[in-house]
């Protein structure tokens, strides 16, 4: 009798427990933490990235299906390393779970790794790194953490599609690599040889070059020696206003080459391109400026609203990612989130995507797309320049995919 | 040739924009001792004053009227602050111009932002001045404004914009100007009195604290002129200031501090030394290769040899700062013997 009657209470109590549980993440508040530079001359690419989160936190709030609301806590680390880890700190100080950050693969490596450090000295205080744009692949390769989940395609996974488009453009026979000097664009320059070497070896490296990060004022130099060499195409993984300037010397001095790029679609590009660049600028990513469906509509309510253009399309896999997971998990904690995310596949804007277990990289697939004349079928114009990317090439998340040497190590 | 042409072109360019900020610069300090660490922000402050008046009044007549406005700033500031700490020595005045120019970047960045405004040149400052062709038969040829396309498909063209032509031609100018400011007028002859004699000069009954504030303003608005051109020409954002900060000092230094001519023959050797490395793919390693010499990665110090001159680049005029410093201390042209 008295057995049964704790039996009883324990039931009872157990299916409380269960019964709040299903329903825990319910109404709680997410705060994501976006640290980035949000001052000096990739500023722009910040603030930008900043509206683009807010935006979206409020579409998903409302839909999705873990039922939870999530909010922006935006921090500049003025492009740093050194200014992110303190920022990180004081983001963890301020209760937030979940970091984002992604311009510049310098500061991405050393957030992957103080974030892997905080977890293991504070245990129950776990922090979950969301990065949407450090492409750098060493960081799910070598350096992979089981904390830090990519959410763009990685440089090996981008230059493939690259150079895969290239095998069907005869025209391209002299290549110039120029790069910003950090991380992300000696791996840029590292791919391109390995895999123009390997798909089309008859095409020559002409010249290579590293420019500081964020320093370059005046590309004119960097011009005339592209011009010098006799390239007839120029690979950049260059971003923000190391491009638009970039590409604003190179129309000044009247250079006719291709160039074929990551990031012609972000702040300043675009003006800078205008007319001159028709049919000649390519870029590879994993988005594009006509993606129709319900993207289009986002991306034209974005642009009534704050007059700019959203570009940064992993942040909706962020947060497409983050509530299912968190519906799954039925928990915000992030060490539940973490372990839900890994290998769970959602429908995004681009198809089916895929956080990849053995690396917690993304797989979903990538476009190549050209900047030529706005028309009735692709109307999208970034920066009101008249002008928009056109896709020109779909890649499948299969075909698109690299292997990875990651050897992860796993909590508990 | 058409690209060593087109190399020392931009190098001269960006030579002659140092000089008009290096020339107020050396002026101010030969006149008053005072190294002005805020040059640098007037020169920012022109980009952006002259920025919010293109859109009230127009490309041109904002390109007279920032200069003249930042100069008024510049005057006001040795009026009010520069020449009230003279008394405590150069230390002080040091100081405050340190100070100034951090109160100036806050300003700034409180007033326009912290990220880069858009500062479009007007469509007459658009496009190409001229176009250097390279015809494999008809050789080297130069024509105005922009080459047709048939022409450039058959030869190499370079095109030389027009913003950077504008630039050369406004220092040019200004040098011709300044210099016969100074040695053909009376005003010219009283700043060249009072920076030697300045107590004769003020026994002979002239406002020497007057043309004190004179020169402080014309090299504030010096500056400023330079902000505009190079506002347009490059970027107009906050950190505009510190990067051209530093490197007036190096032109300074090497040119001869207090000289004018030092500061046009420091800035031309500065800009060049800025630019021109930046197309020489080859490093100390391949030169040494060259001169038969076998230098391989089991040599001492490859690591060093082995960086291009590309990368090194940057390096080179603070290179040639600390070398001047100790081989000659008073400058290429500096006529200072302490």
């Amino acid at each position: 009798m008295f057995s049964n009657k704790i039996l009883k209470t324990a039931l009872a109590a157990a299916m409380l427990v269960s019964g709040a549980n299903a329903l825990a993440q319910k109404g709680e508040t997410v705060k994501l933490a976006y640290i980035d530079a949000l001052s000096g001359l990739m500023g722009p690419v910040g603030q930008n990235q900043v509206k683009s989160f807010q935006f979206f936190a409020e579409k998903f709030n409302k839909t999705n299906p873990a039922g939870v609301k999530f909010e922006i806590i935006a921090i500049d680390n003025k492009l740093s390393p050194a200014e992110s880890l303190n920022a990180l700190k004081s983001a963890i100080d301020q209760g937030v779970r979940y970091v984002m950050q992604g311009n510049g693969s310098s500061v991405a490596l050393a957030m992957s790794d103080a974030v892997s450090k905080h977890n293991d000295r504070n245990p129950g205080k776990e922090v979950v790194y969301l990065n949407y744009s450090a492409v750098d692949p060493d960081l799910t390769n070598s350096k992979c953490s089981y904390w830090h989940f990519r959410f763009d395609a990685d440089t090996s996974m981008k230059m493939e599609a690259l150079t895969t488009f290239m095998k069907d453009q005869p025209d391209v026979k002299k290549v110039f690599l120029l790069n910003q000097n950090y991380t992300h664009g000696q791996q840029v320059a590292k791919y391109a040889k390995e895999l123009l070497a390997r798909k089309r070896p008859d095409v020559q490296i002409v010249g290579e070059d590293l420019h500081p990060l964020a320093q370059v004022r005046d590309f004119a130099p960097y011009v005339a020696k592209i011009k010098a060499s006799g390239a007839d195409t120029v690979i950049t993984g260059n971003w923000g206003s190391d491009l638009a300037l970039l590409i604003k010397s190179a129309n000044e001095s009247g250079y006719t080459g291709k160039f074929f790029t990551y990031y012609t679609g972000v702040s300043g590009t675009p003006t800078a391109l205008g007319a001159n660049g028709a049919g000649k600028v390519f870029q590879v990513s994993y988005n594009h400026y006509n993606m129709g469906g319900q993207m289009q509509k986002w991306q034209d309510e974005f642009k009534a609203r704050f007059n700019d253009d959203f570009y940064t399309g992993s942040v909706i896999h962020i947060y497409s990612m983050l509530g299912q997971a968190m519906a799954n998990a039925k928990s915000t904690d992030p060490v539940k989130v973490a372990a839900a995310m890994e290998g769970l596949k959602v429908n995004s804007f681009n198809g089916e995507i895929e956080m990849r277990k053995t690396d917690h990289q993304l797989q979903q697939p990538l476009f190549i797309s050209v900047w030529q004349k706005a028309d009735a079928k692709y109307p999208y114009s970034p920066e009101n320049t008249g002008y928009t990317l056109a896709p020109v090439k779909t890649y499948e998340s299969y075909v698109s995919s690299t292997p990875t040497s990651c050897q992860m190590k796993r909590p508990g | 040739m058409d690209q060593i042409l087109i190399n020392l072109l931009n190098g001269l360019s960006s030579g002659l924009l140092l000089f008009m900020l290096s020339s107020g610069l050396t002026l101010i300090f030969s006149m008053m001792g005072v190294l002005n660490f805020a040059h640098a922000s007037f020169y920012m402050l022109g980009a952006y004053v002259a920025y919010s008046l293109v859109g009230v009044i127009g490309f041109w007549p904002a390109l007279i009227l920032a200069p003249i406005v930042v100069g008024g700033i510049g005057a006001g500031f040795e009026r009010f602050a520069l020449r009230r700490v003279h008394k405590f020595g150069h230390v002080a005045e040091l100081l405050i111009t340190f100070g100034a120019s951090y109160v100036i970047l806050e300003l700034v960045q409180l007033i326009w932002g912290r990220t880069a405004v858009v500062f479009t040149p007007p469509p007459s400052l658009q496009g190409s001045a001229f176009t250097i062709i390279q015809h494999p038969l008809q050789g080297l040829s130069l024509m105005w404004g922009g080459a047709p396309a048939e022409l450039c498909a058959a030869a190499a063209c370079s095109n030389f914009p027009m913003t950077r032509f504008f630039l050369m031609g406004v220092a040019l100018l200004m040098l011709l100007a300044l210099w016969m400011l100074l040695t053909r007028t009376r005003v010219g002859l009283v700043i060249q009195a009072a920076l030697t004699h300045p107590h004769m000069v003020e026994s002979l009954g002239h406002n020497v604290p007057a043309v004190l504030m004179l020169v402080f303003g014309s090299g504030c608005a010096l500056a400023a002129l330079a902000g505009v051109i190079g506002g347009f020409t490059f970027v107009t954002e906050p950190s505009m200031a510190v990067i051209v900060g530093s490197i007036i000092f190096v032109v300074v230094v090497v040119g001869g501090v207090g000289s004018l001519a030092g500061a046009f023959v420091g800035s031309i050797l500065i800009g060049l030394l800025q630019t021109l490395p930046l197309t020489i793919d080859g490093s100390v390693a391949t030169f040494l290769n060259h001169l038969g010499l076998n230098v391989g990665p089991e040599t001492f110090g490859f690591a060093l040899m082995k960086l291009s001159m590309a990368q090194v680049a940057p390096i080179l005029p603070y290179l040639l700062m600390v070398l001047i410093l100790i081989f000659r201390p008073k400058g290429l042209l500096g006529t200072r013997e302490d």
